[in-house]
């Protein structure tokens, strides 16, 4: 693999790991649950359907850029896609804190499954992953079309995302405790806000 | 602004929240019973190393006279670190300050200096009522959707109350809480169980059967709230009410377990019609449903007619009016104010279903009159508003329930004063000889708050 066709895949997995670090994207649930129960079990447990929800999240988003991108002139679909960023971060600044919670600690699977689409999808997550997106649905001659490629990208990103989540909840289960929050829970949301807001940006920019 | 790490108050769970720093200062709702001057809400100085210990050392005067400050509460607390809403970057920082006769919103700011809060902003009345569909702001609540208010009434004074959220940034009123209110008339207390996503509510009455006084017709016809309602936190829905049946009227105090995994809490009755005692409840999840049990019966006493007020001579009784009650961060003590005869009891309810009384301490009351050793001479008023440092070691309390019914109980007149406990680590409680606050003469004191976080002020998502 060439260096200019490995780096779609290098911010795919990077970024899963981003998200998996976040605790608003699933691993301090999976811990929460974990402790109620006094089961390590449901630690585990809980990550297959927060993995599932991020993944639904991102796969919309990758969707839409696929047949945006199959449409639409790449110039026009990067600043539409820069300008969503950019509005997206705004909205997450402004509003970020006023979501209405629909999902609480007697969640189960599906619950959790859908807990996790929602704060994926408000977070924007899938939008973040637009930049390495977009030149997947314009690459020429690719085994498999851009729909595979999407689909692996998403599978990459959600491997990532899960990997981390299932590392960051056990470390805290077995080992840190929610102690570790009172210092460790940097504002995640600010690095996150201000990642929207450059990639998005950033898209216009090189359009 | 978003801070970079979450506010230092706030602490995943009850256990690490008990590791937490003595408190240094205590605001105290206090109001003028004339409605002549300014309700104020008092900081007291608390810190024993501190020259000013056990003094008033700022007072907030609020905007208006006749507000009735009450209850309150901050913009936000532990619970912003829950697992399913996370908010933990936002400051513990604004005090939620309600007048619950004129409904009117205060929001203050404790920075930069914590010894003199400066007033925020302030919903007047009619912003409150249009927004919120409610009146009679009463108990605040920091939580997962933000800032929760029960409210005793509906915008034009009468049934039902309920609740309204608050964004807890922009101190906007969000609108009604509830989405299916059910049955659900009467309210005054609420909170939760974030373990089991269940909501509480209790009951007290409409504004006309409170405002100038307890109305005995309405009393002893049962009329005053005595149900328990339960909700789907999330969905908002009624799920189920308890009703502990008319003679036990004033259903108030909701306290449940700190520990999310515990299902089960307190609540006081504060006045049997049977015997004029009064009863602590414990409500607990079996099964699928909830259910309640009452735990502790407090007798009234016995006494000369000649030192009860008119309302109560023909009983030649005093009633303990158990008015409020507070839980310790370990679910291990539970006090108990008896408003009426000046007890301030503590209950050992490790086991919720058998309370064990580990201590007792006695001031003011309506025949009793006891005094504290710095007071040096007898006291009016009796045990009431009693908060619990988060390491349980400290106990503040003050003495007046509300200024229309504080004349008819004590209708000699009613001084404030605030006093303080030390507990023992496992049990048994004492003055301290060197706390006691004479409050000035125009005021009377109600809730207080301790500065970062109290046992009555934070919930937790983790055990």
């Amino acid at each position: 693999m060439r260096p200019e066709t490995a780096w779609p895949w290098l911010v795919f997995a990077g970024l899963g790991m981003f998200h998996g670090l976040n605790p608003a994207m699933g691993w301090l649930f999976a811990v929460a649950l974990g402790l109620h129960r006094r089961s390590r079990r449901a630690v585990l447990l809980a990550l297959p359907p927060l993995a599932l929800g991020h993944a639904l999240a991102i796969g919309v988003v990758a969707a839409a850029a696929v047949a945006l991108g199959l449409r639409v002139d790449p110039v026009i679909a990067r600043v539409a896609a820069g300008g969503l960023l950019v509005g997206w971060a705004g909205y997450h600044w402004l509003y970020g804190h006023r979501h209405r919670v629909r999902i609480g600690m007697t969640v189960g699977a599906a619950g959790l499954a859908v807990w996790s689409f929602l704060m994926a999808t408000a977070h924007g997550a899938g939008l973040m992953l637009l930049p390495a997106l977009l030149p997947l649905c314009v690459m020429p001659g690719v085994a498999g079309g851009p729909v595979a490629l999407t689909l692996a990208a998403v599978a990459m990103h959600t491997a990532a995302m899960l990997a981390t989540t299932g590392a960051v909840a056990l470390l805290v289960y077995d080992w840190l405790g929610v102690g570790v929050l009172r210092r460790g829970w940097v504002n995640l949301d600010v690095v996150w806000t201000g990642v929207l807001a450059a990639t998005g940006v950033g898209l216009v920019v090189t359009a | 602004m978003p801070t970079w790490r979450p506010d230092p108050t706030f602490y995943p769970s009850p256990r690490l929240a008990m590791k937490a720093p003595a408190e240094t200062l205590a605001y105290v709702a206090s109001f003028d019973p004339a409605r002549a001057v300014p309700d104020v809400l008092s900081v007291v100085d608390v810190d024993p190393a501190s020259r000013t210990y056990a003094q008033i050392v700022g007072n907030v005067a609020m905007p208006n006279v006749g507000d009735e400050l009450h209850h309150f509460g901050w913009n936000a607390c532990s619970s912003c670190l829950c697992p399913n809403a996370p908010h933990p970057h936002v400051e513990r920082r604004y005090l939620i300050v309600p007048g619950l006769r004129s409904s009117r919103i205060h929001i203050l700011d404790t920075r930069p200096d914590p010894r003199q809060p400066t007033i925020h902003r302030v919903l007047e009345p009619a912003e409150v009522a249009e927004r919120a569909g409610y009146t009679r702001p009463h108990t605040i609540h920091c939580g997962p959707e933000g800032i929760y208010v029960t409210a005793l009434a509906n915008a034009e004074g009468e049934a039902p109350g309920g609740m309204f959220l608050m964004d807890h940034e922009s101190f906007d009123i969000r609108g009604r809480w509830e989405i299916d209110r059910g049955p659900q008339r009467l309210a005054y207390d609420a909170w939760w169980h974030l373990g089991y996503d269940t909501m509480v509510t209790s009951e007290w009455g409409l504004p006309a059967t409170f405002e100038n006084g307890l109305v005995p017709e309405v009393l002893l016809g049962g009329q005053y709230g005595h149900k328990l309602h339960f909700w789907d936190l999330h969905a908002r829905k009624h799920v189920q009410e308890i009703d502990f049946g008319t003679e036990n009227q004033l259903v108030f105090e909701l306290r449940p377990a700190h520990d999310p995994t515990r299902a089960y809490g307190f609540v006081n009755s504060v006045i049997s019609l049977k015997d004029l005692s009064a009863s602590i409840w414990t409500w607990y999840r079996d099964g699928k449903a909830w259910t309640a049990r009452k735990i502790i019966e407090i007798p009234a006493e016995p006494a000369d007619p000649e030192k009860l007020p008119p309302m109560l001579k023909s009983f030649k009784a005093v009633p303990p009016l158990v008015t409020d009650i507070d839980l310790s961060m370990d679910d291990r003590f539970l006090y108990v104010s008896c408003w009426g005869t000046g007890d301030l009891r503590q209950y050992d309810v490790s086991d919720p279903f058998s309370p064990k009384l580990a201590g007792t301490v006695r001031i003011g009351g309506i025949a009793a009159r006891a005094t504290h050793p710095k007071a040096g001479s007898p006291l009016n008023g009796g045990p009431q508003m009693v908060e619990i440092s988060r390491d349980g070691r400290r106990i503040y309390f003050t003495n007046s329930l509300y200024g229309a019914i504080d004349e008819q109980f004590y209708h000699e007149g009613l001084d404030g004063w605030m006093v303080k406990l030390d507990a023992g680590p496992d049990g048994g409680i004492a003055f301290d000889p060197t706390f006691f606050v004479d409050w000035p003469k125009t005021h009377r004191p109600h809730q207080v708050r301790l500065q970062g976080g109290d046992c009555s002020s934070d919930s937790y998502c983790y055990p």
